[in-house]
């Protein structure tokens, strides 16, 4: 008999991306009601904004996001190589272990348990849990890498490699804290005044760097060429691309933390390799794009296609932002403003979302023993709800944003502000209004991804299929 | 050397390593190598061909 791939676990985390991707989205759509009609927090604590607003970024990056990448990382690691997923047990434990985190997360946040640092609001004991289930991701995928049959290892695993490994020393970093008690849920972190907030957002924009950006790479340079069914455009670019990106992403965390007590020099020290990791960026989507040089007629017919380009496209377009966002001048006006808001989400429905949704589109009938999903057309479908839901967000957040901004530092010819905070919360409303209707929009899309995957793994030529290992011919 | 000296040199030489990554990545040498390896994820067939026992008992592509 011959010796097929371990398809087990990456058809757990796809169904799952789906799920998470539901519930999380579910979550965000609340959140933005609240804000444009705060009385729907219906004066529940656990229903308040403070309290589900890290329960949606969790659910989103790290439930469906993670999801998306334990999925497409555990298929890209074994089709590139060539061999079955080493330590079949640690892997199985991966996604167990990965769910229990996440419903964990689900229960501890809305009960006001958090370490209050953004995106690491998880507890201590649930920190230890997520070490454990990260390292064991480690030694399967990297083990996986050192069985392989194929003498070079493939450029996405190389991107894949690194997110497992960056976010691994980020949460260690980061996380560092010492419990108030044994039995209790309360911790200190072990840094403190404005080195804890540089160490916070030395996670905080490395996470973007490597879990957002380095991980879906990963996705791109193996989901862009095969749906396309062209190699990558230049195959040392991507080379080029990876090392850039590891060399510069790391030094950027800084620009979140302008013009406070953090000293002059590493802000401008921030602003400076956020500017230049514009190089890689824009290098990285390039190659991306013009995979498809040649074969742009197959835009019209593909809809995973146009996902793939149009994510790729939102990745150069939030990264032309950020750098921008990041000349102090700039973030003088954007800083604690919705335009943050409407970038960090051009980059994660856009750029994140977007390239998870068509290598799901592209993967989950590949899992089930077929080479399309139920219906081409409902693909299409939510290809336009997606790309109108992002959209009508971030335009509405970014007249939003500079609306605020320029509110606030208005003065009178006497000195004093010509406007009071709450003037510029009224003036937000409609644009808040907006921004709902348009993750309501994008999040109606996860529902027919949600049917047409259902019709698609229930068909009855569906079944799950572990493909085989291609062996040399003899 | 103290600490800040350290941090400095590191700095300078792995700047050098990237540049280096660089002038390797665009060599004329690389180029048919790369183009080659670039079809990995498309064609399996090709790359499990090459797939050759080695002395040591793993396999490698020749």
């Amino acid at each position: 008999m011959q010796e097929t791939y371990n398809y087990k676990v990456v058809r757990q985390f796809s169904i799952m991306t789906v799920v998470w991707g539901i519930v999380g989205m579910l979550v965000g759509v609340i959140i933005a009601s609240q804000l444009a009609w705060p009385a729907l927090n219906f004066d529940i604590p656990w229903l308040t904004f403070s309290r589900l607003r890290p329960l949606h970024t969790n659910a989103v990056i790290f439930a469906f996001g993670g999801s998306a990448l334990f999925a497409t990382s555990y298929y890209i690691v074994q089709r590139t190589c060539h061999a079955k997923l080493f330590a079949p047990a640690l892997a199985a434990f991966t996604f167990w272990g990965w769910q229990l985190v996440i419903v964990l997360a689900a229960v501890t946040l809305p009960l006001g348990y958090t370490t209050s640092k953004e995106y690491a609001e998880l507890e201590w004991p649930i920190d230890i849990l997520l070490t454990v289930v990260w390292v064991s991701y480690a030694i399967v995928f990297f083990g996986t890498i050192v069985k392989r049959k194929v003498k070079h290892i493939y450029v996405a695993n190389w991107f894949l490699g690194s997110f497992i490994l960056t976010v691994a020393v980020l949460h260690l970093g980061n996380s560092a804290a010492l419990p108030v008690s044994l039995m209790g849920m309360k911790s200190y972190s072990a840094y403190a005044g404005v080195q804890d907030a540089m160490v916070q957002w030395w996670y905080g924009h490395n996470a973007v760097g490597f879990f957002l950006t380095a991980g879906f790479l990963g996705m791109m340079y193996y989901f862009m060429p095969k749906a396309a069914g062209r190699p990558v455009y230049s195959y040392r670019l991507s080379v080029v691309h990876f090392w850039a990106l590891a060399f510069t992403y790391i030094w950027a965390g800084p620009h979140h933390l302008m013009y406070t007590a953090l000293p002059d020099w590493t802000q401008s020290l921030g602003m400076v390799m956020s500017l230049i990791l514009l190089a890689p960026s824009w290098g990285g989507m390039i190659n991306g794009i013009m995979t498809l040089s040649g074969a742009w007629d197959k835009l019209r017919t593909d809809p995973i296609l146009k996902f793939l380009v149009v994510a790729i496209s939102f990745y150069g377009m939030s990264t032309f932002e950020g750098p921008m966002m990041a000349i102090k001048t700039v973030n003088a006006l954007s800083h604690y403003t919705d335009w943050t808001i409407g970038h960090v989400h051009a980059g994660a429905l856009g750029w994140v979302a977007m390239i998870s949704i068509g290598s799901m589109y592209f993967l989950i009938p590949r899992l089930f023993g077929k080479t399309e999903m139920y219906s081409v057309r409902l693909i299409e479908t939510h290809f336009w709800i997606s790309t109108l839901g992002v959209v009508l967000y971030i335009a509405s957040m970014w007249i939003s944003g500079v609306m605020q901004g320029l509110m606030w530092r208005a003065t009178n010819a006497d000195g004093t502000l010509t406007y009071s905070f709450i003037e510029s919360v009224a003036a937000m409303h409609p644009f808040y209004v907006t921004r709902t209707l348009g993750g309501l929009v994008f999040f109606s899309g996860m529902l027919l991804m949600a049917y047409n995957v259902w019709k698609t793994i229930k068909a009855d030529d569906a079944s799950p299929v572990d493909a085989i290992i291609p062996e040399p011919a003899h | 050397m103290d600490t800040v000296n350290f941090h400095i040199l590191w700095t300078v030489a792995l700047f050098i390593l990237f540049i280096a990554i660089i002038i390797w990545a665009w060599s004329s040498k690389r180029k048919e190598e790369f183009d080659e390896l670039a079809n990995l994820p498309l064609d399996e067939e090709k790359f499990a061909n090459q797939v050759e026992e080695n002395t040591s008992g793993r396999k490698y592509n020749a």
